[in-house]
């Protein structure tokens, strides 16, 4: 890492003016390789963007703090729009990270319902709608991703969604009443939380998803198998290998036409069929984009002055080879938020395994570690009670959990993966033996 | 509005106005205390809002679910009153409450 070197330097008397007070001028930058910071711009007020602004706060930098967000709010957890906000159970000013006063507090410019149009990386400036430029020593890319649209006639109508956020949400709620007949699209996370919540809700639901099974893209079939049945379980009907090719209605959705001509009437649609990175500036300034914005295990793109951080951004996975790997979650948002703000501050910070949750009906699923190329699943526990974990290996060891009510099985393969240690297939699945103990003698 | 105090691991003491409904969770992070991440934002899934709830206020606060239980197995020097914050909503009846955080939640 080459980081481990840099210290938080001090940098010489230079300040801006207009800054509250004259404050100390050491704190007011810092010095990250040649380079001296003072101006911090974060593009994206996500939750990636609201926690690199405040751990550059809380690790000490002084010097100005611009956050640049499109939505009307400040920084909010988006896990809650599919499950305890759209079920009404949390309102708006439950969901926002901090309060809004905490940003003038800490001295923050918040800039909220603005777009960032252009980057100049010869002249480090950042060019906001409207016109007015800002200039920046380090910039974070921080711009999350966007629902991928329905390729498809008829996407346009009224009452066929997207879910991202909170005015999504707010859009989706008028016509999320019981008895209305919901149609979802895609039997991703998204897609089965939102069919969970419409269930408890007394919503009529069909999920049409393209694969043969649901959350293909994410699990394996056993668990895949195991949410198919719960929900089919709780009245949503699937359509399995669905292809949906147009959407009819006049001016409002009123259902679906599937490629073996088949018809689903909807009330309301909801379409969640995965996310594009937002890579649009990237691209623009000349910043490598694969499948997101590609950087270092710091979060640098290519640009030494330019970081990228949370959905929209790829970095080598430490615990997986170095794969760069574009992640979707909480987890990594802040986990982006914490690297690049010690890197800006030239401090150390450790790497810590990818985690994920879904909470479906009374089922919390729980997954440590990037399952993807694993090549034998061992499950403790008993599908049939609804609570067991099931355990990837690739060449015995193990990578990732996928943990229905087992918090326990969630933390202890958590910590495993992050040690570099493994159980054996054969003991993991030996209930008589703790979660908890098989960690520990895996430690010794 | 309820008071509740939250002692840092070095010893600094915060108190906190804590709204009736929130959890001791979402209390400190909305002020921005250190020694609370809660990562997961409030789900039970994370555990990283893990706090010793003050002996004098183990009865009031209850007991920590199995679930919660489950997590706390793996949290980080653990003790008997030790407790997910997330699962605490705050009542009036808990006017007063203090709680101590531990040195890190990861």
């Amino acid at each position: 890492m080459r980081s481990r070197g840099e210290k938080l330097a001090q940098c010489p008397g230079r300040f801006k003016a207009g800054l509250r007070q004259p404050a100390i001028p050491s704190k007011h930058c810092v010095r990250m390789g040649a380079n001296e910071i003072r101006r911090v711009i974060i593009i994206g007020a996500g939750q990636a963007g609201g926690e690199v602004a405040q751990r550059l706060r809380q690790g000490g930098f002084e010097g100005d703090i611009t956050l640049i967000g499109e939505e009307p709010a400040p920084p909010y957890q988006r896990p809650p729009l599919s499950k305890k906000y759209l079920s009404g159970d949390l309102d708006m000013d439950r969901l926002l990270l901090r309060p809004a006063t905490v940003y003038s507090d800490e001295r923050i410019a918040l800039l909220t319902g603005t777009r960032a149009v252009w980057i100049d990386r010869a002249n480090m400036r950042v060019r906001l709608e409207g016109g007015r430029e800002l200039g920046f020593d380090a910039l974070v890319l921080a711009t999350g991703a966007r629902p991928r649209p329905l390729p498809i006639v008829g996407a346009d109508l009224d009452g066929v969604h997207v879910l991202r956020t909170a005015a999504d949400v707010d859009a989706i709620r008028p016509r999320f009443v019981s008895g209305a007949k919901l149609l979802v699209i895609g039997a991703g996370y998204i897609g089965l939380e939102v069919a969970a919540v419409a269930r408890q809700s007394g919503l009529d639901v069909t999920v049409v998803e393209a694969a043969v099974r649901p959350l293909a893209r994410v699990t394996s079939p056993e668990v895949a198998g195991f949410f198919l049945d719960e929900h089919t379980r709780q009245g949503v009907r699937f359509v399995l290998g669905g292809q949906a090719t147009v959407i009819k209605g006049r001016t409002h959705a009123t259902g679906i036409v599937l490629a073996d001509g088949t018809e689903v009437p909807a009330d309301l649609v909801i379409a969640g069929i995965g996310v594009v990175p937002e890579v649009t500036l990237a691209r623009q300034c000349g910043l490598t984009v694969e499948n997101g914005i590609v950087t270092d295990a710091r979060c640098r793109t290519d640009d030494p002055a330019i970081f990228a951080i949370g959905d929209c951004a790829g970095r080598p996975m430490a615990q997986y080879g170095n794969r760069v790997q574009r992640l979707e979650s909480v987890h990594n948002a802040i986990e982006g938020a914490k690297l690049c703000a010690a890197t800006i501050l030239g401090q150390d910070q450790a790497i810590e395994t990818p985690w994920f949750w879904s909470d479906q009906y009374d089922l919390k699923l729980q997954i440590a570690g990037l399952f993807q190329d694993y090549d034998h699943v061992a499950i403790r526990g008993d599908m049939a009670e609804r609570a067991f974990a099931a355990f990837y290996y690739k060449e015995r060891r193990l990578i990732a959990v996928d943990a229905v009510n087992r918090p326990g099985e969630f933390l202890g393969a958590k910590t495993l993966i992050q040690r570099g240690h493994t159980i054996a297939p054969e003991t993991i699945i030996d209930m008589s033996r703790p979660m908890k103990d098989l960690v520990a003698a895996a430690g010794q | 509005m309820p008071k509740i105090t939250y002692i840092e691991h070095t010893g600094k003491e915060h108190v906190v106005d804590a709204p009736v409904g929130q959890t001791v969770m979402e209390a400190a992070v909305k002020h921005a205390l250190p020694g609370i991440d809660a990562d997961c934002g409030g789900a039970c899934a994370c555990a990283t809002c893990h706090v010793y709830v003050d002996p004098d206020w183990a009865s009031k606060t209850g007991e920590a679910s199995s679930m919660e239980q489950s997590m706390l197995d793996f949290a980080n020097d653990v003790e008997d009153t030790s407790r997910l914050s997330c699962q605490i909503k705050i009542s009036a009846d808990l006017d007063g409450l203090v709680v101590r955080l531990p040195k890190s939640q990861h």
